[in-house]
């Protein structure tokens, strides 16, 4: 632990620290651009500069290691005119067009001029332009702007894993640019916008919409994928500008993907804003109690077994909780949340967490997927692992499933069960992998899971994590990655069909032989929505997608946005999110719309608030109230013995930007869609 | 003045065979597995006694330096890269010594390897030396051939091996940290330091960067001892050295001289005196273009080496004598053009990795080259002088500070010259005006 002296103040700092974070623990403020925390270091903007005794030049403070005993000084001339001489030739190539620039009121390069800048420039010669580049849907470019701090190059490379960046030509003609002007082929490419100290690498979507200071901030949790990102949501009036990652250590580092930054216009898009009852063969507006009064109606002509309920996949845990009372109460026994027909739930909890923990990669010493894709499931999870694989020690990955372009080396060890089968009876090789490393993981997801033999495959995975020691006092190496951010809160709340209900596939199959009369979808979209026969459908959800095109009734509901509701990410981990604006029109938040249903049936739920609901569910279900705390779960049985089919596995997503309600509604995800998923896929020879 | 004998590069001038037999014919390869016997230690303690300092440019103790090298090979085995990338302008000795005596730098390279215990030596030669690096490569099959490397190398049980990689051209890869980024496959950009290469150098693994004459002697000075190179010369600034001499002089050349002898005796034995006679001489840029150019009235007593050119806030660099007369081939000599000429050399061959030499270095040339018209203001003059402070020593490598120094050289040394021309435009423009 070095002991150093800064401007006069003694402090100690862990060993490996570098001087910039000496004096941030003694409180003092280092101006930087190019240094990042989560990034490696590259000591090239030269605004950190500081003086230390006995060195006869100032030293970059952000690349030099902290040493017992050196004494450092911020505060003298040297330092300042260094700092302000770093600061003018900067801005001697900087453009200065702050009024047009959408990084104005969020510039790191505006903020230091403020305190190193001249209020007048000494430069007479022509400034530099550069050419912008193109860098897809998502960045826009104003490459004269750029400082080259390299920031956005380090991100693609080291976090992102795209070799797709870099610094082209030298001197006063280096250029930041993708080597192709391809688009930027990452789920994590928004990044480089955050990441960009100037406003060289803007948000495409965002452009020109608004300043940061007319932004109402809110704080809250993504639904875009099973990690429960941690966001803040930038809102004017009753839309949603942005979103931007919030740092959460042990889930998202300060990373989003893609599609939790920029699905966000679909938010603006198809919305239903008003109920709908379908008469004469077409949806019209009704009112709220016209709507509810066809449900309850429906509902209470209809036999317990004849109704079934189906949920979302971005529906909060208040709603289905609701929902789960409602149907006990109706002695419906057909409910599902696992719209993908994953085989998971009923048994022992652990059986369908991501156990580990998202951060826990980082002390991992092997790890198996098995029917997954990271780089699409969890983009943010899939940067972690590949942060593991570049840190020192060896970390095997094998890959069982469909092949998937990873960020990382990995075995490909086969796309078929036979592979499974082989690890799990310890005859593949992979197998004494697991066994010898010490920490080791295995990754189940999707694409394993949500096969007709997805329990069996679910025992496959429990029989090696029995065989190759996954699990152990102190560690859980048994994780399954979900991909909708509704289900483990689904699961835990009991949302699955009970004995002789039917699941998904039954109900689906019931509606079509016209064994089931109604249908309640509570934001199920994923299904197929030709299969419900003749059964009277009611959508109670925020878009009009899929399953309102098939209602009888649309309820319109609330966003991941619009409510405040609490979620379970695949760790188990509860978080609370906040509402950022209200529903539009008369949508409502969707727990109100099936109080206000059981109420219109006559049913008591026990509580007229948010507050009296959640009081109810954490009755039930103690581990609501546990905040950020990712509660274990226990070990137990899970899964099925049984011959698996001889299928080879498929991935669970197929289109990274097209998943969900929201960003299928999204201009943004559309554009995505169209340059990095559609225009990779085969062409013919008459296309264009 | 160094006599014949005292020479170690015997075969500058290419008159004798520059191949094995040559080489050994001149005393190369004689000796070396006792040379060998004596152990690294005995080694880098005779070449610290014979104070042989780097001659690539910064001037720091070889022996010293070597010396830094860890002293047992951990798991990391241990480098050296020999610095043939000889870019500085006015700078041409490393050439001679690949292209008429490779073989002093190929027995160095052993003996310098085995002192660090590095099994391999990576030697960078310039992108443009490319009949060099042939020849270089020759020697280097020849030694190979020879038993002298490889495999128990001179019969001493030492393995080792030379490989020489090319350059692209680019200037700054004779920065040695940049060196080691090219050497690697990667883009020549200088790193930072921590981690100096004997720490983490290239592959990050402990590594020696020495120019290409620093090796090249050192065989010579462990046959005939630290205390007759350190015979020459001052105190402090021992040796032989192979001085570049060029610009207006009568017959450049490259030559072989004691350090610490008075630049005038340089040109007038040597390189047949400044053309036009001493009195002509307008001013000297004594260590290559990196370092402050001196006006005439300092070079008359003054003495080449290190600390002496320090004194008068030059360097001696790389030792490359770049003269200027007053008039010469029927022209008048315009030193803000040549320094001009020199910004614009830093300007292109500026990495464009670290702020101040990014920019800096074309504001100063733009500066420079209104300058050279005139079309400036006093004032000007002092703020490019500010400009050249805030570049120098604010950078990851040397570059700015070798891009800031002739300018402030030169305003140093010539302001009235600057200022002249400033007044002299301003006086004719209204003139044409009016």
């Amino acid at each position: 632990m070095p002991k150093l002296t800064v401007n006069g103040v003694e402090v100690e700092v862990d060993a490996g620290s570098t001087v910039l974070q000496a004096c941030e623990e003694a409180g003092v403020e280092i101006p930087r651009f190019c240094y990042h925390d989560r990034l490696s270091v590259a000591g090239n903007c030269r605004m950190c500069l500081v003086e230390m005794e006995r060195a006869p030049k100032p030293i970059a403070s952000c690349a030099m290691p902290a040493g017992d005993g050196m004494v450092i000084r911020t505060d003298t001339e040297t330092v300042t005119k260094a700092r302000k001489g770093v600061m003018e030739f900067l801005l001697i190539n900087h453009p200065l067009d702050c009024p047009i620039c959408d990084q104005g009121g969020e510039c790191d390069l505006q903020d230091q001029a403020m305190g190193y800048g001249h209020d007048d420039s000494r430069y007479d010669e022509l400034k530099r332009s550069v050419v912008d580049k193109n860098m897809g849907p998502l960045v826009k470019t104003i490459m004269t702007r750029c400082i080259h701090c390299t920031r956005c190059v380090r991100f693609t490379t080291e976090v992102a894993g795209v070799d797709q960046m870099g610094l082209l030509n030298r001197g006063e003609n280096a250029e930041i640019t993708t080597y192709l002007e391809q688009a930027l082929d990452s789920e994590l490419s928004g990044n480089v916008v955050d990441l960009c100290p100037v406003g060289a690498l803007t948000s495409k979507p965002y452009a020109f919409a608004a300043r940061p200071w007319e932004l109402k901030k809110t704080e809250t949790i993504d639904v875009m994928d099973a990690m429960g990102a941690n966001v803040r949501v930038d809102a004017r009036g009753g839309q949603v500008l942005r979103v931007l990652p919030r740092l959460h250590e042990d889930i998202n580092e300060e990373w989003i993907s893609d599609k939790t930054r920029h699905a966000c216009d679909g938010l603006a898009r198809q919305r239903l804003d008003r109920p709908y009852i379908r008469r004469d063969g077409r949806l019209q507006p009704a009112s709220w109690e016209e709507a509810l009064a066809a449900v309850a109606a429906k509902m209470a002509a209809t036999q317990s077994a004849k109704i079934a309920a189906i949920v979302g996949d971005q529906v909060d845990s208040e709603a289905m909780f609701a929902l789960k009372q409602l149907m006990d109460a109706k002695g419906v026994l057909s409910v599902d949340c696992r719209q993908d027909g994953a085989k998971i739930g009923g048994q022992a909890r652990a059986g369908y967490l991501f156990n580990s923990g998202f951060a826990a990669v980082e002390e991992a010493d092997a790890l198996l997927l098995v029917g997954s894709n990271p780089r699409w499931e969890a983009p943010v999870w899939n940067a972690r692992v590949r942060k593991r694989w570049l840190s020192p020690g060896a970390f095997p990955i094998g890959l069982v499933g469909a092949a998937a372009p990873l960020t990382y080396d990995h075995e490909h060890l086969g796309s078929d069960v036979a592979t499974l089968q082989a690890i799990a009876d310890g005859s593949h090789p992979f197998a004494d992998v697991l066994k010898s490393a010490s920490r080791p993981m295995l990754v189940i997801g999707m694409g394993a899971l949500s096969r007709d033999d997805g329990a069996t495959m679910l025992g496959l995975a429990r029989q090696i994590a029995e065989n190759c020691n996954l699990v152990s006092d102190d560690w859980n190496g048994f994780n399954v990655l979900h991909t909708a951010a509704s289900r483990v809160a689904g699961l835990d709340l009991g949302l699955i069909p009970g004995a002789g209900g039917h699941d998904v596939a039954g109900i689906l199959a019931a509606a079509k032989s016209g064994d089931m009369d109604m249908v309640y979808l509570l934001a199920a979209d994923e299904i197929d929505s030709d299969q419900f026969g003749d059964a009277f459908v009611v959508y109670q959800g925020h878009h009009g997608d899929r399953g309102a095109h098939r209602a009888d009734v649309i309820l319109p509901g609330a966003a991941y946005t619009e409510k405040d509701a609490l979620y379970i990410n695949a760790e188990g981990r509860v978080q609370m999110a906040l509402r950022a604006v209200f529903p539009p029109g008369e949508a409502r938040e969707d727990w109100k719309i099936l109080r206000a249903l059981a109420g219109a049936l006559g049913i008591d739920l026990g509580y007229n608030d948010l507050a009296g609901l959640r009081a109810t569910l954490v009755a039930q279900h103690p581990h609501f109230e546990l905040i950020d705390i990712q509660e274990p779960g226990e070990w137990g049985a899970f899964g099925e013995i049984s011959t698996p089919e001889d299928t080879p596995f498929e991935t669970s997503i197929n289109n990274f930007y097209m998943t969900d309600p929201i960003s299928r509604a999204s201009e943004t995800m559309a554009q995505c869609s169209q340059a990095f998923v559609e225009d990779k896929m085969a062409r013919t020879g008459t296309d264009g | 003045m160094l006599q014949d004998q005292d020479r170690i590069f015997t075969n500058l001038y290419g008159l004798q065979d520059w191949g094995l037999d040559g080489a050994r014919s001149r005393g190369d390869w004689d000796g070396t597995k006792a040379i060998l016997a004596k152990g690294t230690e005995q080694i880098i303690e005779e070449v610290k006694a014979s104070g042989l300092r780097g001659r690539g440019g910064a001037g720091f103790s070889t022996g010293m330096k070597w010396s830094f090298m860890p002293k047992e090979v951990g798991d990391r085995p241990h480098y050296l890269v020999i610095n043939a990338d000889e870019s500085e302008p006015g700078t041409c000795k490393d050439r001679e010594i690949l292209r008429h005596d490779p073989h002093k730098l190929v027995e160095g390279a052993l003996i310098a390897s085995f002192a660090m215990q590095a099994h391999t030596a990576f030697i960078y030669v310039r992108g443009e030396f490319y009949n060099e690096a042939a020849r270089l490569q020759a020697a280097i099959d020849q030694a190979r051939e020879a038993g002298l490397i490889g495999k128990n190398a001179c019969g001493s049980g030492w393995d080792f091996d030379i490989v020489l990689h090319r350059g692209a051209g680019a200037y700054i890869c004779g920065e040695e940290s940049a060196m080691l980024e090219s050497l690697e496959g990667k883009k020549g950009q200088p790193r930072m330091k921590p981690p100096f290469p004997a720490a983490s150098g290239i592959y990050g693994c402990p590594t020696t960067v020495n120019n290409v004459e620093s090796i090249a002697v050192v065989p010579t000075i462990l046959r005939r001892g630290p205390e007759w190179f350190a015979g020459f010369g001052r105190p402090n600034n021992t040796g032989t050295k192979l001085f570049c001499i060029s610009g207006h002089v009568n017959n450049p050349c490259t030559v072989e001289e004691e350090m610490s002898i008075p630049l005038r005796d340089l040109l007038e034995r040597h390189a047949g005196g400044v053309i036009g006679g001493w009195d002509n001489l307008l001013a000297v840029i004594p260590g290559g273009s990196s370092v402050p150019c001196l006006p005439q009235d300092v070079c008359g007593d003054m003495l080449m080496d290190f600390d002496a050119l320090r004194e008068v806030k030059s360097g001696l660099g790389t030792a490359a004598v770049i003269v200027m007369a007053k008039e010469a081939f029927g022209r008048q000599t315009d030193i803000i053009e040549a320094i001009q000429r020199l910004s614009h050399f830093y300007m292109h061959e500026s990495c464009g990795q670290c702020t101040p030499c990014r920019e800096g270095t074309g504001w100063m040339y733009r500066v420079m080259s209104r300058l050279v018209t005139g079309d400036a203001e006093i004032a000007e003059i002092d703020a490019l002088e500010e400009v050249t402070r805030q570049v120098e020593g604010h950078t990851i490598c040397a570059l700015g500070d070798a891009a800031a120094w002739p300018i402030q050289g030169l305003i140093r040394h010539f302001r009235p010259e600057i200022e002249n021309r400033i007044v002299s435009r301003k006086a004719a423009i209204p003139a044409a005006a009016e």
